[in-house]
């Protein structure tokens, strides 16, 4: 097996692997960076975002306000000292990304504009139109190529992290046009690999957020953490699961059930004039909103389609002009993938999975119970987001502790020198090596990919969805206990090296399996509804036993262990979560 | 919903076992509002699991899945089949090299990217202490177009310059090299020049206009290209005006 050394090794090159990447070539553009990526870095999921990034800009702004908007949308399940640091450093992020030629939109005086989001006091999305994380990724992206000390690896699958003794030395990743296991060989290791949306069937997520990283980190010994938190978007187009974008809302944009009623008014996040009016109806957070429509189409009051229920999202009193400067790309995708021009139409939505608030447990500088081993953006949980995460952090959360994880692992890989020998490094890789190879090799026990696939999905749908139960969520976990037993048996049909899909689509599936199986158990184990996870059977809140962040660690061939840990609180005691009523 | 039956003919190619390429054909039960991508993915779960091709978004902004479609470079995500006859033909984008079935080498197109210098230069490094540049919607307006490239380059599939000679930069690279140059921000537009006005730059293009034709974004790397000739001009008479000069 060909052998790579590089001084860190960052596996994703979305917006935080590349943002990584960059504050370790700013830092010291001696250290080599290898950066993987299982697709070209302009592919990631975060080309996908687009309303906008929040960060602190206007004078009647404040930190403190964007940290209670972020505690409270979070349902106190962040940690208080993760938010303080993360609102400080936002917007100058922010102003780094201009400095890079990110095309912001502008206010007509030539400063950046900001819109308002879901469960927002003062408005502070930076925004480059409906297109921010395609314009930020590739802003990122476009300015890695300034710095030759970062080497691209693109289209390489990574496998397994490489621990020796117990510090992250590597790792093993698929070059896909050869189909050879490469080792690679760092000091620090920075996980950006995404989030896992794919486990569920209906999704704005992106063929690639499988969870590999997560899996990866799990497997090694990392524990999960609050992975029963899974944001659902409530506006995405039915059938396809197309995003549309919180900011179209923040536009002034309302939503309608059957009878053309704001059904929201209902579920405590009325009145609904004045409108537009922050943190109250379509600008509440997202749980809430996701929420209030299940009840809607248990009342009968949503709209029949032959791809699910909808409501409808009417932006006709926006006028095209505003549209087609704002939001344009959502009078694209509506127009070509419902055929309804929002212009002249409402366009139909239903709450779709969007974002996983959980994810690999690291500390306030990103860094994993594993030395050498980094983890950020939607595939660690550090954690700002909480029960559920406020739309447009998740953008900016990728550049402060994707900065954050690149200057952490800067200083470790220049600290300690020196490289492990290559010997261990080939030793750590055999398990690897004989996964892949065991792929290969199996016949005839006659489970199929796309099979298990779509059983973990449709079992994550039924029990683990928006609300869920205690009967529901056991019937998820003991279906997923035996589609990752059944696992075992599936067989590759294409046994050929170059670009083989098949065997790609065979490992996301695997990681995807474990990362199921830990949402499942983990919202299982969790008896009380908080943020996005909402059960039936424990409706309330419960302060007393789960101010607390779950962690599961896995257990080889069993379900994942699940045990917790206290929250940080540093100046915000848990309360109610106000939306609505007559506050500005 | 009514099942219409479609028909793909697929270019495969596996380098490992095969001479040549050659189609495959696959009957397809398709919804109506599919896209060919949808129809494929069924041929993937379905049919054929040694199919390799890539995608992601489904959303025609990640750029992964340009193939193409009857002969005319598409997103397949974006190609819907109602606009399309029972017989479709799908091959690997032109006038790159295919890795295997509907994938194609991108090196050279990345390779093309990267020449530009396709990055801010500034006048002068900025500290975050002194905040963001003051850019008017006039100032952007002039360049936010040709920020909209998805790199998904059918516009190189397109190209019939790039065809007869793949030296050419090509549209979406000397498109970004606009993009920059435009920007108020930027002062780069010298150190571009090397790569955008050389032999196998700007006046390579023969302005047949197929790339803006193809772009899914709209984005006009034809105009992009026509404009930066007629800015080289001027500069080079502006330099031929230049007292004293050589």
């Amino acid at each position: 097996m060909e052998m790579i050394t590089a001084d860190i090794v960052i596996v994703g090159a979305g917006g935080a692997g590349l943002r990584a990447a960059i504050a370790v070539a700013e830092a010291d553009p001696d250290l080599k960076v290898a950066l993987l990526s299982k697709v070209y870095p302009m592919r990631s999921h975060t080309v996908a975002a687009e309303g906008g990034a929040a960060g602190v800009v206007k004078d009647e702004d404040s930190y403190d306000n964007h940290f209670h908007d972020t505690v409270t949308g979070g349902d106190w399940l962040c940690d208080q000292d993760a938010v303080d640091l993360f609102v400080r450093e936002a917007p100058r992020e922010l102003t780094r990304m201009e400095h890079w030629g990110c095309p912001w939109s502008r206010q007509p005086s030539g400063h950046v504009a900001v819109r308002p989001f879901g469960g927002m006091k003062v408005e502070r999305t930076w925004y480059a139109a409906d297109k921010t994380g395609f314009h930020m990724l590739h802003t990122l992206f476009q300015t890695s190529l300034k710095y030759p000390s970062i080497q691209r690896y693109d289209e390489f699958y990574s496998t397994d992290l490489l621990v020796v003794d117990g510090r992250c030395r590597g790792v093993a990743a698929i070059e896909m046009r050869s189909g050879q296991l490469r080792l690679f060989r760092a000091k620090a290791v920075i996980l950006a690999t995404g989030g896992a949306g794919r486990v569920f069937p209906f999704t704005t997520n992106g063929a690639i957020k499988t969870g590999d990283g997560m899996a990866m980190a799990y497997r090694a010994g990392v524990p999960l953490k609050d992975m029963e938190f899974v944001q659902y978007h409530p506006t995405g187009l039915p059938a396809t699961g197309i995003l549309i974008t919180e900011g179209s809302r923040g536009e002034g944009g309302i939503l309608v059930n059957k009878d053309g009623y704001r059904y929201l008014q209902d579920y405590g996040l009325g009145p609904p004039d004045p409108w537009p009016r922050k943190k109250a109806m379509e600008l509440g957070p997202r749980d809430r909103l996701s929420q209030a429509f299940w009840h809607e189409q248990k009342k009968g009051r949503t709209i029949q389609t032959s791809h699910g229920d909808v409501v409808h999202l009417d932006l006709r009193h926006l006028g095209e002009k505003l549209i087609d400067e704002r939001l344009p790309m959502v009078r694209d995708l509506a127009i070509s993938y419902v055929g309804v021009d929002p212009v002249h139409a409402p366009i139909p939505v239903r709450p779709v999975v969007h974002y996983t608030m959980g994810g690999i447990d690291t500390d306030i500088d990103a860094k994993t119970c594993i030395e050498g081993l980094f983890a950020v953006g939607e595939c660690a949980c550090v954690s700002i987001n909480g029960a559920n995460r406020l739309g447009s952090n998740s953008l900016t959360e990728l550049l402060v502790f994707g900065a954050r994880a690149g200057l952490g692992a800067a200083d470790l890989a220049a600290a300690k020198a020196s490289q492990v020998d290559e010997a261990a490094i080939r030793e750590q890789a055999a398990p690897a090596q004989d996964r892949v190879g065991r792929l290969f090799r199996s016949t005839g026990g006659g489970e199929s990919i796309p099979g298990l696939r779509r059983e973990m999905n449709a079992t994550m749908e039924a029990g683990a969805g928006i609300y869920r139960t205690e009967a529901s969520l056991l019937q998820s976990c003991t279906a997923m206990n035996n589609i990752r037993q059944r696992y075992g048996d599936i067989e590759l049909e294409d046994k050929s090296n170059v670009y083989n899909t098949d065997l790609i689509q065979a490992l996301e599936l695997g990681a995807m399996i474990d990362v199921a199986h830990v949402i499942a158990v983990s919202a299982l184990e969790r008896r009380e509804s908080r943020g996005s996870h909402q059960r039936l059977d424990y409706t309330e809140r419960d302060d007393e036993t789960y101010l607390t962040h779950s962690l599961a660690h896995y257990g080889a061939g069993d379900a994942p262990r699940i045990d917790y840990r206290d929250v940080v609180i540093t100046r915000s005691q848990p309360g109610e979560r106000v939306y609505g009523g007559d506050q500005k | 919903m009514s099942e219409r039956h479609i028909e793909l003919e697929i270019l495969r190619y596996n380098p490992e076992t095969d001479e040549a390429p050659a189609f495959q054909t696959y009957q397809v039960p398709c919804q109506e509002d599919w896209v060919v991508l949808d129809a494929v993915n069924y041929v993937k779960d379905e049919l054929d699991r040694t199919l390799s091709y890539r995608w992601s978004c489904h959303m025609a902004v990640c750029g992964s899945c340009g193939v193409m479609i009857n002969g005319e470079p598409m997103l397949s995500c974006k190609a819907f089949l109602r606009d399309l006859p029972d017989r479709i033909r799908i091959e690997p984008l032109a006038n790159f090299p295919i890795e295997r079935d509907l994938v194609v080498v991108l090196d050279d197109f990345m390779d093309k990217l990267d020449s530009v210098k396709p990055f801010l230069i500034p006048r002068e490094e900025k500290t975050v202490e002194s905040g963001v540049h003051i850019q008017t919607p006039a100032q952007l307006d002039r360049f936010k177009q040709y920020t909209l490239c998805i790199n998904c380059s059918l516009c190189y599939a397109a190209c019939p310059q790039y065809a007869h000679d793949n030296n050419f930069v090509g549209p979406a690279a000397l498109a970004l090299a606009h993009r920059y140059n435009l920007d108020s921000r930027d002062v780069g537009r010298t150190a571009r020049e090397d790569v955008v006005a050389s032999n196998a730059g700007i006046w390579e293009c023969s302005f047949v206009g197929a790339c803006s034709e193809v772009c899914p974004h709209d984005v006009d790397p034809a105009g992009a290209i026509q404009q930066t000739k007629i800015a080289s001009t001027v500069d080079y008479f502006k330099y031929l005006l230049t007292p004293g000069r050589g």
